[in-house]
């Protein structure tokens, strides 16, 4: 069930195959929050004056941090993952060798989250240079997306190893990615919304990662917020207990 | 005779109700190459996805370089095991030569060893002008090699083969033959899946021959032709449109075994059967006599799959 030093050796399988298409890789991560800041932080912001006590920009730059770490660790785990698993057999050809079953998945999650990091520097790098940061903190949300990823490539794993086409993952993008970027308080504080939005929106796993990258952007962290880094850990660590489950079965039957 | 490198007892694989593998019983000797041959879903492919630890069997007992089959021994197994599976798996994006140095590492092969392997195996697969291509411009002859050659990567003491020419043409499946043969020069002790007699002939030592989850009959080439053939074939032609002459009811009911298949009547002769009173029935009727063949045992043992 636990992964070994295989796990390493799937993660740099990756890294290999996709070195090539980094550039392609680095234009998307560079222009998706550039254009969120500038459609929404800015376009937006002009008519909204303050969004819980920021400038608006200021508010949302944390929530595209975290949102960037979610997406990116969610479209490598469900899309590239299942095109491993499905199309490609890499699964299978793996399974050949030493390396089980924990080791592909442990390395898929890993780098998945690894993708999540380097997404998340870029997207760091423009928002420093529209200058919504100015705590040194804000430095550890490179680490803190490294976690989120880890969390949401789980997440995507568990539905990959279920996942009977690429249709499926329509529905987990739709029904789960999309409905936390609208309420896990990226753009909107989740204090407007009634309790019992605010009570289901606390077990949205993006929720948690947006409430610490808030925090760390506004370089003002709080105990507190180890309470949400436990929640992501833990959900994190069923999800992978799960995957590497439902991998097994599927794929050693 | 030296320890077996797979022994397998009663072994067995159900889906459901369905016996896939239905209790069959082989040991593989060192050096010796093992071939499985049966028409599609006969239960050949599951019984070496059993032994490459990629199906745990539902019952029976397998030892697979001398440890049993168990999670726990999978990854001590896996390391001594060359696989090529049926479906090709290489990695798309990498080169051929980084399809190598990847697999490798997988083993555990440090970067500079893995390297001469690769050196040394791209060689060998006669693809060392192709180390820097990617995947998309080979040949289908030229994946099916550099999978054998990915399989041999760390140097395995049973190598494995889920039919390792299908839809090759006959010179790429050639050149794949005699990569083979080579290996079993060598010593390496092989296991392979066909439904080409002509791959099984040229390649096994011994062959098993599987039908519906079990072992129909087992042994060399010429053992099969003449336990279950005999020496000889004759092929009668029938004319559909012509009403059925007298002599092929008689032909049917000679000392020998005959089966009609569609317009075609058989007739399995052992040493010896062909004699004149033979020729005398056959005269004037469209017939070709010929040595029996592995493909009449086949056809014979498993050929309703297609009859039915």
């Amino acid at each position: 069930m636990w992964p070994t030093a295989g796990a390493l050796r799937v993660w740099r399988r990756n890294f290999e195959s996709w070195k090539q298409f980094a550039p392609s890789f680095f234009v998307a991560q560079l222009g998706e929050p550039i254009f969120y800041l500038l459609a929404i932080g800015y376009g937006v912001g002009r008519y909204v004056a303050e969004m819980g006590g920021l400038p608006y920009a200021v508010f949302l730059a944390p929530g595209i941090v975290a949102t960037t770490a979610m997406n990116t660790a969610s479209f490598e785990s469900t899309f590239g993952a299942f095109t491993r698993m499905t199309q490609q057999n890499t699964y299978v050809a793996i399974l050949a060798t030493p390396c089980s079953v924990a080791d592909i998945v442990a390395g898929d999650i890993l780098w998945a989250a690894t993708k999540s990091l380097i997404g998340v520097c870029f997207v760091l790098a423009v928002i420093a240079a529209f200058g919504l940061f100015s705590s040194p903190w804000a430095l550890a949300l490179v680490p803190f997306g490294f976690l989120v990823g880890l969390l949401f490539a789980s997440l995507g794993l568990v539905a990959t190893s279920r996942a009977p086409s690429y249709d499926f993952f329509n529905y987990y993008f739709t029904l789960f990615i999309s409905v936390m970027f609208l309420f896990s308080g990226v753009f909107f504080p989740l204090e407007n919304l009634p309790p019992w939005a605010q009570t289901l929106a606390w077990f949205l796993p993006l929720t948690h990662a947006v409430q610490v990258a808030r925090a760390l952007a506004a370089g003002a962290p709080t105990p507190a917020l180890l309470l949400d880094v436990a929640w992501m850990a833990a959900v994190g660590l069923v999800a992978y207990v799960l995957a590497e489950r439902f991998v097994r079965r599927r794929l050693l039957v | 005779m030296a320890a077996p490198i797979v022994e397998a007892v009663g072994l067995t694989k159900r889906y459901g109700s369905r016996a896939a593998v239905d209790g069959v019983a082989f040991a593989v000797a060192p050096g010796e190459c093992l071939g499985f041959l049966g028409p599609n879903g006969a239960g050949k492919t599951t019984t070496i996805k059993m032994v490459t630890c990629l199906v745990p069997p539902t019952a029976g007992t397998l030892h697979v370089l001398g440890l049993p089959m168990a999670p726990e021994n999978h990854r001590a197994i896996k390391a001594r095991l060359g696989v090529v599976q049926q479906e090709e798996s290489l990695d798309p994006d990498l080169t051929v030569e980084k399809n190598l140095t990847v697999y490798a590492s997988y083993f555990g092969i440090a970067a500079r060893a893995a390297k001469e392997r690769a050196d040394e195996l791209v060689r060998f697969a006669e693809l060392a002008d192709r180390r820097n291509a990617r995947i998309k411009s080979l040949s289908g002859g030229m994946k099916r090699r550099l999978m054998l050659a990915r399989a041999l990567i760390n140097e395995p003491t049973l190598l494995v083969l889920d039919e390792p020419t299908t839809g090759l043409d006959p010179q790429a499946r050639r050149l794949v033959w005699d990569r083979i043969r080579t290996l079993k020069r060598d010593g390496t002790t092989i296991l392979l899946t066909t439904h080409y007699m002509e791959e099984a002939a040229q390649l096994c030592d011994r062959l098993i021959v599987m039908d519906e989850g079990r072992i129909v009959a087992e042994g060399t080439e010429p053992e099969l032709v003449r336990e279950h053939i005999g020496a000889e074939v004759v092929e009668v032609y029938l004319d559909p449109e012509a009403p059925e002459p007298p002599a092929v009811a008689r032909l049917a009911a000679g000392p020998w075994r005959s089966e009609r298949a569609g317009n075609v009547l058989y007739l399995y002769l052992t040493d010896g059967a062909a004699g004149p009173e033979l020729f005398a029935t056959l005269e004037g009727l469209h017939f070709t006599r010929r040595r029996a063949t592995l493909e009449d045992v086949f056809l014979t043992l498993a050929g309703h799959a297609l009859r039915d």
